[in-house]
């Protein structure tokens, strides 16, 4: 019998269905919508009581109404009455609207929680699984407020049947994901865990999607579950396929099962002990075998089935990274996959080999595919798979085969589908420039880019090339002459007349020798294209002018004539004009040493982190730039002298850029400054002061900028130094604070230093620091600069001794959840006692001796001053030096200020 | 976790939606339409997997469809769970509702929204995978069911139109 019998259709929905089917047109179709409505409406509030029946064929229309996208505004107390029927249909159909129509913030959310409680508390399983249903599709808060701590109770609980544990299970998930505070497991954790062990597999299935939730939360509580996953997991692979009846699908035993199984051991490092080490290697094994054995049936769900478990297995392989053996047979059998008649496994086989790609075990068994790889990329007919192949490729370049891949992405980008062009443009920029041997090389690729896909390369690519060549001189000479070439084509991009007028400005005397690319012949060449730009590169174009009189006076009289001319001297942009103006005067009136002086040739770039990596992570989310590149590009780093930067490891986890490079050139000149400029918020010294309170807060090359400051209760004063480091001096300097501040001199001369006051007072705690915006003129230029002023609540302690056991007395009274705050961190600096002992003074705490019965931590307390109360805070700090990593544990009275402390400590160390 | 159920027919129009995160009713019937522009425009026999729209969170989302007769049934999810044991569930969810309706076909989804989405809700829940085994699901749904007639005993029952009103349209979905 069909679980659903046709006979019982409702007549009034079928024939509005019928109605709505047959509308000609979306008017028709609106208008009988509308007649609809106001037929249910009018019934809703008409006086004759409507009965379970009707009232359930009219919530069924709004729910149709509702699918084809028109908008519902009543029903909603309708729906809610059906909730407290004693008929499954009404309930059923009332909990359907509620989810489907309910969102989270609505006010009805109090009468729908109240009929949620009798269901809950009805013991009929049936009403139960629908209330609970309802809470996993509402998920506000104030459910979780009111069910919060009932339903780890009926999770657990003997007598609950096995359909409701699974709901129950499902459900608290939901609540844990809105309301992760509301949620206490403390208690269940163990038995939660033991639903891994349930007879009923269903029951796991619903169990493991929260248990690998809490997993992923609370790593060490849950700890347990490793040996408990194993045996499961050991005893499905192991079963004939007919062992567990109904979850054998296509004769694979309880694939989702497994599959979600071995996604949960990826949230734990491998087993410690040996013996469930053994098990699961011998699960992995198996499967791997499974793999080779001949399909137990042709349909393609079998074979699905059972790929979907070894591809979680090779996940976790590739996860432990441990088991070379492993490694490698995995690494066969994607290799097997690349080549597979189905689509799904060739896309899944690239994505899985890209993490691979990343372990020092299997990168070079990873390469051994690469023309497989290459020729997905060639021919595949879909766009997502050669996606993949992309990116597979670019996981596994290295030194050996760069020139060859890279050629390979540029041919492709040709024909590239364009919704990822600009990342395949970035990818090939950043693998020139990681496996650059040579840098003419590098610079050909670069303009190659620029060439065939130029719309899509973004100024950070163009903008890196020119800092690669301004600090590298023996490929100086080389790029003039490319690009001097490639503005020789008909049609160049302007990205090509960017970099080409940066470039022969700098350096055009390099090749000025040969007749063929004289300076006149030069800058022909770059006015040429003057016109057919955008006002940027003419802006950029008419500096190169001016760096030509420096370089070539016998171009001066031509250039002159060129900047002198209406539609220069009196362009309608201001910034043309300004140049034009200005550049002109200067090559009239300077004599040839000052212009020399002023046009000197750029200084190289300081060194750091390379601007279109940073690029590729904002693109792609900070996790995505996958742990390959930045293992690979550490390794190289060491190679590249010239581009690697002083400290690799941590220039390349922090994403935080250096201090803004304002390039400026020695001298007064403030030209091609602009190109190089770099906003945002500046915090990079900031942490630097958490512990200290007296020191340099940032220094470019133009500005130092030093902070003395003292705390005393809920007060503080900083006394803040600007010094001018330049020569020349700083205009209309201010600086504004989004608190108050007494005003700074405006002006500061060469080589001076002015000084500003700012006093402090803390009214209640916080987690912002203020920001303090500068802006001076220097030479013509603005700057713009802002900066955190280091003031953390951390200043404002006042340090309190006390025994040990008054320390421990209160360590247990701020026991509440929210209290605490806790971070495990990798230590950054050597784990030196004293060096330690010094930080922690420098918070404002005090250091208690002898309170931990372990010597080896640390325990600090303090309360920290604000006007409008006292929050008094604990610490403890318990480094792992076997580990090198810290455990950093902070309970006070406000929750905000623990949170804040750990955050600020767990830099520190 | 599964972010969204949508089916639409080869034509764009929803069949079903179920989303397990809040988005404004607005924000809904765009996604469905993104949707349905990114699955539609795909060629039969290519890859099952692409990224997602923009609308439902770009590339950290996966959609992951099959095409049946006329209709998509399009999964998007987050990168926690396996490509191909959605694929399977999409394949369980088929063929549960070709067994509760014999030879499921669009109409009956039409006709039958409510039984649909109790069908979904013994197999999905908040956007987790609640129970893959089809024979419990059709238990619970029969189970369901009965307790329905039972109570609708004293109403009365009028046949089942669909079949009677455009015949030509019933197209079985699945060939099991």
């Amino acid at each position: 019998m069909p679980a659903v019998s046709k006979g019982d259709g409702m007549r009034g929905l079928a024939v509005f269905i019928s109605d709505i089917r047959n509308c000609k047109s979306k008017e028709a179709e609106i208008k009988r919508i509308n007649k609809e409505l106001a037929n249910i409406r009018s019934k809703f509030k008409g006086d004759k009581a409507l009965d379970g029946y009707s009232k359930k064929k009219y919530v069924c229309k709004l729910l149709f109404i509702f699918l084809l996208g028109h908008d519902i505004d009543f029903g909603h107390m309708e729906a809610v009455n059906l909730l407290s029927s004693n008929k499954y249909t009404e309930k059923q159909i009332g909990y359907l609207f509620i989810s489907v129509l309910v969102n989270s913030n609505s006010e009805l959310i109090r009468l729908i929680n109240n009929a949620i409680k009798n269901d809950l508390s009805s013991r009929n399983p049936t009403f139960m699984c629908l209330a609970l249903h309802c809470i996993a599709n509402v998920g506000s808060r104030e459910m979780a407020e009111a069910f919060a701590g009932e339903i780890p109770r009926i999770l657990v609980a003997g007598d609950t049947m096995d359909s409701v544990k699974q709901s129950a299970a499902l459900c608290l998930l939901r609540l844990y994901k809105t309301s992760p505070d509301l949620v206490l497991m403390g208690e269940w954790t163990s038995r939660v865990v033991h639903l891994l062990n349930d007879q009923h597999m269903g029951v796991v299935t619903a169990a493991i999607s929260l248990i690998t939730c809490l997993s992923q939360k609370n790593p060490d509580e849950f700890k347990t579950c490793v040996s408990l996953a194993v045996s499961r997991l050991s005893r499905i692979v192991s079963s004939a396929s007919t062992d567990l009846q109904d979850y054998t699908y296509y004769f694979v035993p309880a694939p989702w099962l497994s599959c979600k199984l071995l996604r949960l051991l990826q949230c734990y490092p491998p087993p410690e002990d040996g013996a469930v080490k053994g098990r699961l290697v011998e699960c992995l094994e198996t499967i791997l075998n499974k793999a080779q054995e001949p399909p137990k049936s042709k349909k393609v769900q079998h074979s699905n089935a059972k790929n979907a478990i070894l591809f979680e297995a090779i996940s976790l392989i590739i996860h432990y990274d441990s088991e070379p053996n492993l490694l490698v047979r995995a690494c066969n059998q994607l290799g097997q996959f690349l080549q597979h008649r189905e689509t799904n496994l060739r896309y899944l086989a690239l994505e899985s080999m890209c993490t691979l790609a990343s372990s020092e075990f299997s990168h070079e068994a990873v390469k051994t595919h690469i023309e497989t790889v290459i020729n997905a990329l060639k021919t595949e007919r879909d766009v997502s798979v050669r996606q993949r192949a992309a990116d597979l490729l670019y996981a596994m370049c290295d030194r050996s085969n760069a020139k060859q891949i890279v050629a390979e992405m540029l041919s492709y980008l040709e024909t590239a589908d364009y919704s990822i062009r600009e990342e395949m443009v970035l990818k090939v920029a950043i693998l020139a420039e990681k496996y650059a041997v040579d840098y003419s090389w590098y610079v050909d690729t670069i303009l190659n880019l620029i060439r065939i896909a130029g719309d899509y390369v973004s100024e950070e690519v163009w903008y890196r090339v020119i800092q690669i060549v301004i600090n590298r001189d023996d490929v100086q000479g080389y790029a003039a002459k490319t690009v001097f070439e490639a503005l020789q084509a008909p049609a160049c991009h302007e990205n090509m007349v960017k970099v080409g007028g940066y470039i022969l400005g700098e350096f055009g005397n390099l090749i000025a020798g040969d007749p063929r690319s004289s300076p006149l012949v030069q800058f022909n060449l770059l006015h040429s294209k003057f016109h057919l730009c955008s006002v940027p590169t003419r802006a950029l174009l008419l500096s190169a002018y001016i760096k030509f009189i420096n370089l070539f006076p016998e171009t001066k009289s031509t250039i002159q004539e060129v900047l002198r001319s209406d539609s220069q001297i009196r362009n309608s942009d201001v910034e043309l004009q300004q140049r034009a103006v200005e550049y002109l005067k200067l090559s009239s009136i300077a004599s040839t040493d000052v212009l020399a002086t002023v046009l000197e040739e750029m200084p190289p770039f300081p060194e750091r982190e390379s601007s279109i990596l940073a690029k590729l992570k904002k693109k792609k989310g900070p996790g995505a730039v996958s742990n390959h590149l930045l293992k690979t590009r550490k390794a190289c780093l060491t190679d590249i002298k010239g581009i690697s930067t002083p400290s690799p490891s941590a220039d390349l986890l922090g994403l935080r850029a250096g201090p803004p490079v304002t390039a400026a050139a020695p001298s007064a000149g403030s030209l091609l400054v602009d190109v190089f400029s770099e906003a945002g918020v500046n915090d990079d010294g900031f942490l630097r002061f958490v512990c200290k309170n007296n020191g340099v807060l940032f220094e470019n090359q133009l500005l130092q900028i030093g902070i003395k400051s003292e705390y005393r209760q809920n007060l503080g004063r900083m006394y803040l130094f600007y010094g001018n480091k330049t020569s020349v001096q700083f205009v209309t300097f201010t600086t504004t604070l989004n608190v108050q501040a007494k005003p700074v001199e405006p002006l500061i001369e060469g080589g001076a230093q002015v000084q500003q006051v700012i006093n402090i007072e803390c009214l209640t705690d916080f987690s912002d620091a203020p920001l303090l915006n500068i802006k001076f003129r220097y030479g013509g230029a603005l700057q713009n600069l802002t900066l955190k002023l280091p003031v953390t609540i951390n200043k404002f302690f006042q340090p309190t001794e006390m025994a040990s056991h008054d320390f421990f007395q209160r360590w247990k009274q701020l026991s509440l959840p929210q209290q605490e705050a806790q971070k495990i961190f990798k230590a950054n600096h050597a784990m030196d006692t004293e060096v330690l002992k010094a930080k922690l003074l420098g918070l404002g705490m005090a250091l208690l001796e002898n309170v931990d019965p372990n010597p080896e931590n640390f325990v600090c307390a303090g309360v920290i001053q604000t006007k409008a109360q006292q929050v008094g805070s604990l610490l403890r700090l318990e480094p792992n030096a076997q580990a090198q990593m810290y455990r950093l544990t902070v309970r006070s009275s406000k929750d905000t200020v623990s949170k804040r402390l750990c955050e600020l400590l767990a830099e520190q160390f | 976790m599964i972010k969204a159920i949508l089916i639409f027919n080869n034509h764009g129009k929803p069949r079903l939606s179920k989303f397990y995160e809040h988005y404004t009713e607005d924000t809904e019937q765009q996604i469905i339409r993104e949707t349905f522009h990114l699955v539609s425009k795909r060629d039969e026999n290519i890859c099952n997997f692409l990224e997602g729209g923009l609308l439902i969170g770009g590339s950290e989302n996966k959609l992951i469809y099959r095409h049946y007769a006329t209709l998509y049934f399009v999964f998007c999810v987050d990168s926690s769970e396996s490509e191909l044991g959605i694929l399977d569930l999409i394949q369980v969810f088929v063929e549960t509702l070709d067994k509760c309706f014999e030879n499921v076909c669009e109409l009956d989804l039409i006709f039958h929204m409510d039984k649909v989405h109790n069908i979904l809700a013994e197999m999905v829940m908040g956007g987790m995978v609640l129970e893959t085994n089809m024979s419990e699901i059709i238990t619970q749904a029969e189970a369901h069911n009965k307790m329905e007639k039972s109570e609708s005993e004293e109403q009365v029952s009028v046949g089942f139109l669909a079949s009677a009103l455009d015949r030509k349209q019933r197209r079985c979905i699945v060939s099991v």
